[in-house]
């Protein structure tokens, strides 16, 4: 699958944290590009780095932050290394976020209103034009009367509601890239499928990128084009979505979707597992990070693997990627 | 064979937040979180109560156990009515009826080693009496070494701290375990250890379980029978698989079809809900899913509709897939 115009080039990020035991590394050579208007998801269990991309990508690691290498071209440019000024610029206005808990995300004690109208402090616009355009975004979030809820709450909102309030505040700057960190998964089935459609509509509509991160392979195979798996702090495997779920060729990829009960259509006794823990990311093992739980192992795994290109822009970092296809 | 566990017309009640307020806008003063339910548990099965929030499951787990009052029905256990009794009755049942709490780490005190709080079930029922060597059977149980025992919960992984309160639940061998949420927050490879470690203490115990979860996906895999609650109500119960074959009321369906699946070519048409589910103070009228029903009609807005049954299979809806 070709890659659209570039948008966010992600190229060989590495980034390491100091802590009492040593300096952990975290995010180890990362490579992901993204195109305009593309919607591209994240798969990784916890401890996988995912959080840690994101706040790369914001500017905001934080203090213990002790080794940052690699770029993070956004539109063209650098945002690793740059002027906290240059990137205040950006965050918030073209980069914007919608977190997993919506509650913590507002302010509970200002009335939605005032939030919205607040975020809007960078447009030249009158305080009533500001009003207009938050229930604009209200209501494009479907919001029922949106007018008169201006002066209401957080708390007397329900979580559903809530998420669109955040996701109405973070499309309201009309950003290039919204970044949504795990926004479904506070919430209930149904309200999770139409959060969902909302966002494919809205980025649609917008024509925004957005960058999905979830551990929900159900959420990301409904709403993604592309998508990348994470494990240990690397990206092990990228590609369509299709190409991911249809022919994975990590084993970890692998592994991952053979566990979700969705996809085990036979009832089983027995669920499976990926058996072990996830290495210490402060003495990183030699050779591939996955071998110590992997299946496929061989003796070539205690070389770090390439990166091998399977078909157009769908990469694996496995000795075994070119052997590894579903029948 | 005689159910385990018999909940039989159970409502529980709790007083509106603002009374004073609720009195003045002509709304009720109490909310009903459980509505009349009725089902029964056949012991040594694994049964889920599916729904979602606010649906009243938790609720009723706590009922089971004790922790809230009931205002209507009964609840049996082993043959004896169990609602109702007083807390120093209720202690002896609660030692055949435990509790795996939803969040494992908040309900693990984080001051306490993982030994105290295994410690705990035996002294407060007076079963001192080889405890250190109870303890470590008990981490043996749940697959972890017996060093864990001098950790404390900030020093367990989701995962471990899952096992540790399966440990706890199952310390006095109870006949029935109340498991809220068990696998939620964890990472899928994980949920599979947790379920699997639970399906081998059945086996090995002959434990039931009850089994609260909005997760479907583990729920066709793991509880032979279940029912799905809305606004405090079961609108449909029985058998998992027969339910998962065709469900019949809409709510279930779009329950189901909401259950993404983790498949790009599947394109099962969504059924879509409308809305959010409604404030129990605002009870809708007739079938209380109706305004979220795509498929309502004419009389699911003002009658209730009555239970059906259908071999076994319970479902409350007028106009039924």
């Amino acid at each position: 699958m070709a890659e659209p115009e570039g948008l966010l080039d992600i190229d060989n990020l590495s980034v390491s944290f100091r802590t009492p035991r040593g300096d952990l590394q975290a995010l180890r050579n990362v490579s992901l590009k993204m195109g305009k208007g593309e919607i591209v998801g994240v798969i990784g269990e916890s401890g996988c780095g995912k959080s840690t991309l994101i706040n790369s990508i914001i500017g905001l690691l934080p203090a213990n932050t002790c080794a940052l290498s690699g770029h993070i071209r956004f539109a063209g440019e650098d945002i690793v290394g740059m002027a906290d000024r240059d990137l205040r610029r950006l965050r918030g206005e073209r980069i914007t976020t919608i977190f997993q808990d919506p509650m913590t995300a507002l302010n509970p004690v200002l009335s939605i209103g005032t939030q919205m109208t607040a975020i809007q402090y960078r447009r030249n616009s009158s305080p009533r034009e500001k009003q207009r355009r938050t229930v604009e975004f209200l209501e494009k979030v479907r919001m029922p009367d949106a007018e008169k809820r201006l002066g209401q709450y957080p708390h007397q909102f329900s979580g559903g509601m809530r998420q669109r309030i955040c996701i109405a505040m973070a499309l309201l700057t009309e950003p290039d890239l919204l970044i949504a960190d795990e926004p479904t998964t506070a919430l209930d089935a149904t309200l999770e499928v139409q959060v969902i459609r909302l966002l494919r509509e809205l980025q649609r509509d917008i024509g925004c990128s957005v960058l999905f991160i979830s551990h929900h392979l159900g959420a990301v195979a409904e709403l993604c084009e592309r998508v990348a798996i994470m494990y240990a702090g690397e990206v092990v495997e990228q590609g369509s979505v299709r190409d991911i779920f249809r022919d994975p060729r990590h084993p970890y990829t692998r592994k991952l979707l053979e566990c979700d009960p969705g996809r085990i259509l036979e009832l089983r006794a027995v669920m499976p597992t990926i058996g072990g823990d996830l290495p210490d990311l402060v003495h990183i093992p030699k050779g591939c990070i996955f071998r110590e739980r992997c299946p496929d192992r061989f003796e070539r795994c205690s070389e770090r693997p390439p990166v091998e290109t399977i078909r157009a822009g769908h990469r694996a970092a496995c000795h075994k990627a070119r052997e590894l296809a579903n029948p | 064979m005689k159910p385990l566990l018999t909940v039989n017309d159970v409502t529980i009640r709790f007083p509106a937040a603002n009374r004073l307020a609720a009195r003045l806008s002509g709304q009720p003063r109490f909310i009903e979180a459980v509505a009349g339910v009725s089902f029964a548990l056949e012991a040594g099965k694994t049964y889920a109560l599916v729904g979602e929030s606010g649906s009243g499951k938790t609720t009723l787990a706590r009922a089971i156990v004790g922790l809230v009052p009931t205002h209507g029905g009964q609840i049996e256990f082993n043959g004896e009515r169990i609602s109702g009794l007083s807390e120093n009755r209720l202690r002896r049942v609660r030692r055949e009826i435990a509790m795996i709490f939803q969040d494992p780490l908040g309900s693990l005190s984080p001051r306490l080693k993982v030994r105290s709080t295994l410690a705990e079930p035996f002294t407060v029922h007076g079963e001192t009496a080889g405890i250190e060597r109870k303890i470590i059977a008990l981490l043996e149980d749940v697959g972890l070494p017996a060093h864990f025992a001098e950790r404390y919960p900030h020093q367990l992984s989701g995962g471990q701290a899952r096992r540790v309160a399966v440990a706890r639940a199952l310390a006095l061998r109870p006949k029935l375990v109340i498991a809220d949420e068990p696998t939620a927050g964890l990472d899928v490879s994980i949920q599979g250890e947790v379920l699997n470690l639970l399906r081998d203490l059945q086996a090995k115990f002959g434990t039931t379980f009850l089994m609260i979860s909005h997760n479907l996906n583990v729920v066709r895999h793991v509880a032979d029978r279940m029912a799905v609650m809305y606004l405090g109500r079961i609108v449909e119960e029985g058998n998992t698989a027969a339910i998962f074959a065709a469900p019949r009321h809409r709510y279930t369906r779009a329950l189901l079809s909401a259950n993404l699946k983790p498949d790009p070519d599947h394109s099962a048409p969504l059924i879509e809900v409308e809305g959010e589910t409604p404030s129990l103070l605002k009870r809708p009228s007739g079938c209380e899913f109706h305004p979220r029903c795509i498929f309502s009609l004419a009389v699911c807005k003002q009658q209730a509709p009555k239970e059906q049954i259908d071999a076994g299979h319970r479902f409350s809806c007028h106009n039924p897939g």
